[in-house]
């Protein structure tokens, strides 16, 4: 296999650098979708809701179940029909996972008020609960997902696209636009923002603040479930451990734009998709996690509220 | 007299268990539980100095693991095995430099927490986790890229180092050591975080803005502070090294690092006592999960049900482990301790010793 | 009235040229100057947002000016930290009352020794001699500060657990035990009823009196202000706007204007 020097100089560079620059804006679409989840959930609850980069794994595998089901034969519907019905299936899924999650072990710590810290960790072991139960009830081998859409490769100049890439980066610029309306243009959106700036003050002016919760965790995880459908198409082996190290990215990619911001977030995972895919086209590919952790601190350094967010300081 | 009556029983206990091992009354399976209780100790006591006394909220504390790990096992293996040549110096004086060895992956280990400690000036708490997090990547993903450590196929060969002492004298030797490291890292901690000194921790975690007025340099005692917890969690790596005789960098990532912060949570942050029961609780459970005919029986209303599914005890432990501390969280997130030691729940102990 | 302690020959305690504090578009404090002299009592009052807990901030260390000078004892404090204004003598107390709760109040003032303790992680580990000898010596010089502010009877209690006006005698006592040359009192008086206030007024007055220390301290309970400090400096908008004894400023119509408002409004 030729190594990405050799086609380095059988290309022109022009070529070079669009095709990267396609394949990091299709790579950080993905943790684009993901830290959208992230920041939302942090924005109104200031909760590291470390089990979602799983429930990207979780939409990942729902999104596997529901589409050889509707393959199959009880059903069976064209590839291309299966695909249709498939994303919306696989988000309402992955937003009832997301919300029972919430209800079952976020909420009862919510009410009791307990500390914010509780609440993390016990974010951090429902994800180590969703993998090793997935990899207990599925077992350790790897599911192959089936192919929906025909890939359609076109060759413009020297720069090959495939219609799944511009499938995932367009999801991802409308996912984005969508959730800026939410968030700035509708009553839910402003309830949203509204209860990070003051959650106590929120039920006082007649607001439900838990269905407010229960619309952000319906938004980052069916978002996330998308993501996972969409990557499940894109690299099509699934595992246990899919969501682990692309979770964890994502929510640095979220803070290193700014967290509880959305724009932030879209940024932040584009950035990451472009420092991924420049390290690993100069560098051997082990070094990949190795630079993007890098980049990333040294970012959160230098202005340790991310990009976009805004400096917190506590009053004296 | 009645003051030493602990100590009295914990050298008793720990001659005992080094007798016991040494004339195969208990088997190395045993042993091995037992280091592993050791190890455990130092580990979530090291943990509890960052996350409960001071209060920060880390997740990568096995990176500092990691390194001791190797470290040491490298400088072992230039000093008494063959892999990277002749050794170093004579098998005799293993006794001597084995120890130091460890210390010497405990320093480097503690130095290498200033990446953690001197961003921790400047953030908030999630931020920290971040950086922890990612530094433990980093630190994995780095030696993985180091081939002349194995990268990520592992390093062995600091096995000859226990053969060296185990000619001189055919004992338990790694039991030896985990149990001296074990009480030096507990009585480091205890001495540490109870002089006035220590007591700083305490009050950077409670108000740190008050701690910075009151003269408490607080970047300073923070740089310490996680230079011992990383220092000693870098001593555990090293024994943990030498007693499996073979390292590899994912032997110490992020689930390594949760388990630490499992044992520190469930003990009760900033309690010293509460991470050292935490911490047998722990392995205890583990072993106990670890035993395929347990975990069925626990299983079997749900395999009754579901007759083809044969889970496997290794892949349940870690769906158990985090629901145990989800419940913990949920009914008693304080943890065993709360903040107390176990002094202050049960005052009679404390006529049996005095901890100075 | 106070009586006069100050020692007008000797090192301001505290000067202050020139400060300008500015956090984005919004100037918190305008050229603010001030010179206290060992031995005096001084306040600082002003509506609500003038600036003054900014310029508090500034003196101990917290920001770092935008413009400016802070001289403690005639030194330079450019780039210090907190900590080490504390160890050239400037000691403060907050508005809201900033106690180690969760420590017992002889650990309270032990730990303020910090700087001074003499010893540090290997002695600690060591328990050498140093140690014990420096442990013995910050214990006693504890205990015989809070039998001097009669809360002895409380070493082995937790501050959540005493009474609000104790608390706040507890923060000045442990502010005090790091023999500061200046102490500031931030709102020393804010969340006390009136039998409490009095108390403090008594209390500070005595401090005033036994201690060689200056006082520095914002209030917004007049009667306090005007019955302990002999020198009041007013602010506003982060300016200074009227300077001068009790009676001066009592009736001097800048100030009456920033309290009150303009007629003409």
């Amino acid at each position: 296999m030729p190594s990405r020097f050799q086609r380095f100089t059988k290309e022109n560079p022009v070529d070079f650098i669009i095709q990267n620059v396609l394949n990091a804006l299709q790579w950080g679409s993905f943790y684009a979708l993901i830290a959208l989840g992230y920041t939302l959930v942090y924005g109104v609850l200031r909760l590291i809701n470390f089990a979602h980069g799983d429930i990207f794994m979780v939409g990942a595998y729902i999104s596997f179940f529901v589409a050889g089901f509707l393959l199959g034969p009880i059903v069976g519907l064209s590839p291309v029909m299966a695909f249709v019905v498939t994303v919306p299936l696989t988000m309402a899924l992955t937003s009832l996972v997301g919300v029972t999650l919430e209800r079952i072990a976020y909420r009862p710590l919510r009410r009791k008020g307990a500390h914010r810290l509780y609440v993390v960790i016990t974010a951090l072991m429902c994800g180590l609960i969703l993998e090793y139960s997935n990899l207990a009830l599925l077992g350790a081998s790897r599911l192959k997902f089936p192919e929906l859409i025909e890939k359609q490769i076109w060759n413009l100049g020297g720069v090959t696209l495939t219609n799944l890439k511009v499938m995932v980066i367009v999801a991802a610029i409308l996912v984005f636009l969508f959730l800026q309306w939410v968030v700035t243009r509708t009553r839910v959106g402003m309830a949203m923002r509204a209860i990070s700036y003051d959650k106590f003050a929120i039920p006082l002016m007649g607001i439900p603040i838990d269905s407010i919760i229960v619309v952000t965790f319906i938004l980052g995880s069916g978002f996330a479930g998308l993501a996972g459908l969409l990557f499940a198409m894109s690299y099509p082996v699934l595992e246990p451990f899919m969501g682990m190290l692309i979770g964890w990215k994502a929510f640095i990619a979220a803070v290193v734009g700014g967290i509880g911001d959305i724009k932030g977030a879209f940024v932040g995972g584009f950035l990451l998709g472009f420092i991924e895919v420049g390290v690993v086209s100069v560098f051997p590919s082990t070094y990949r996690d190795l630079f993007a952790f890098t980049i990333l601190l040294l970012i959160l350094w230098m202005k340790p509220s991310g990009l976009f967010g805004i400096p917190q300081s506590t009053k004296i | 007299m009645k003051k030493y009556s602990l100590n009295m029983l914990l050298i008793v206990f720990a001659i005992g268990l080094l007798f016991a091992a040494h004339f195969r009354i208990i088997d190395s399976y045993i042993q091995i539980v037992v280091m592993t209780i050791g190890i455990n100790i130092m580990m979530s006591t090291s943990l509890n100095l960052v996350n409960g006394n001071m209060g920060e909220f880390t997740c990568g504390h096995a990176a500092f693991m990691c390194i001791g790990a190797y470290i040491s096992s490298i400088l072992s293996v230039f000093c008494f095995g063959t892999k990277f040549g002749a050794p170093l110096l004579p098998a005799a004086s293993v006794v001597i430099v084995f120890p130091i060895i460890l210390l010497i992956g405990g320093a480097v280990a503690a130095l290498s927490s200033l990446l953690v400690s001197v961003p921790s000036f400047k953030t908030r708490d999630d931020y920290l986790a971040i950086i922890s997090i990612a530094v433990n990547y980093m630190i994995i993903s780095a030696i993985e890229n180091m081939d002349f450590v194995g990268g990520s196929r592992g390093f062995q060969g600091m096995k000859d180092t226990v053969w060296a002492m185990i000619d001189i004298f055919d004992g338990p030797w790694m039991l030896f050591w985990v149990i001296n490291f074990t009480v030096f890292t507990v009585w480091v901690i205890r001495r540490f975080i109870s002089s006035t000194y220590g007591k700083g921790v305490n009050a950077i975690c409670q108000d740190e803005v008050a701690a910075e007025i009151m003269s408490v340099n607080t970047n300073k005692i923070k740089i310490i502070n996680f230079m011992v917890a990383a220092g000693l969690a870098g001593c555990a790596g090293g024994l943990y090294a030498h007693i499996i005789g073979y390292v590899n960098p994912q032997s110490f990532n992020i689930l390594k690092s949760t388990e630490a912060m499992v044992m520190v949570y469930l003990g009760g942050m900033g309690s010293l006592s509460g991470a050292i029961i935490s911490a047998v609780i722990f392995t205890g459970l583990l072993e106990v999960l670890r035993s395929q005919a347990i975990v069925d029986g626990l299983l079997s209303p749900i395999t009754f049900m579901f007759p083809d599914w044969e889970p496997s005890a290794g892949v349940i432990k870690w769906v158990m482990i985090p629901l145990l501390l989800v419940i913990v969280m949920q009914f008693r997130p304080e943890g065993i301790m709360g903040n107390r030691e176990l002094g202050d729940v049960f005052p009679k102990l404390k006529k049996f010793y005095r901890f100075k | 009235m106070a009586q006069t302690l100050v020692q007008t020959d000797s090192t301001p305690v505290l000067e202050v040229r020139s400060l300008t504090q500015r956090f984005g578009g919004l100037t918190a404090v305008n050229d603010f100057n001030v010179k206290l002299l060992p031995g005096e009592m001084t306040g600082l009052i002003g509506p609500n947002g003038a600036g003054k807990t900014t310029v508090f901030n500034l003196v101990s260390g917290f920001y770092q000016p935008t413009e400016g000078q802070i001289l403690v004892d005639g030194k330079l404090t450019a780039g210090f930290k907190p900590h080490k204004v504390t160890a050239l003598g400037v000691a403060r107390t907050f508005q809201n009352i900033r106690l180690w709760n969760d420590m017992t109040v002889l650990d309270n003032i032990r730990v303020a020794q910090h700087h001074w303790l003499g010893y540090g992680l290997f002695h600690s580990v060591v328990r050498s001699k140093r140690y014990l000898q420096r442990e013995a010596e910050i214990a006693k010089e504890a205990n015989e500060l809070l039998e001097v502010f009669d809360l002895q009877k409380f070493a082995d209690e937790l501050p959540k657990n005493l009474p609000y006006g104790t608390q706040r005698k507890l923060e000045i006592a442990r502010a005090l035990s790091t023999h500061p040359k200046l102490l500031l009192l931030d709102e020393p008086a804010a969340g006390l009823n009136s039998s409490d206030v009095k108390d403090l007024i008594r209390l500070v007055r005595w401090i005033h009196e036994n201690f060689d220390v200056s006082i520095w301290m914002i209030e917004h309970h007049m009667d306090v202000v005007m019955d302990l400090c002999n020198q009041i400096k007013v602010i506003d908008f982060g300016q200074t706007i009227a300077e001068g004894t009790p009676d001066e400023i009592r009736n001097h119509p800048a100030v009456i204007t920033a309290y009150l408002g303009d007629d003409n409004i």
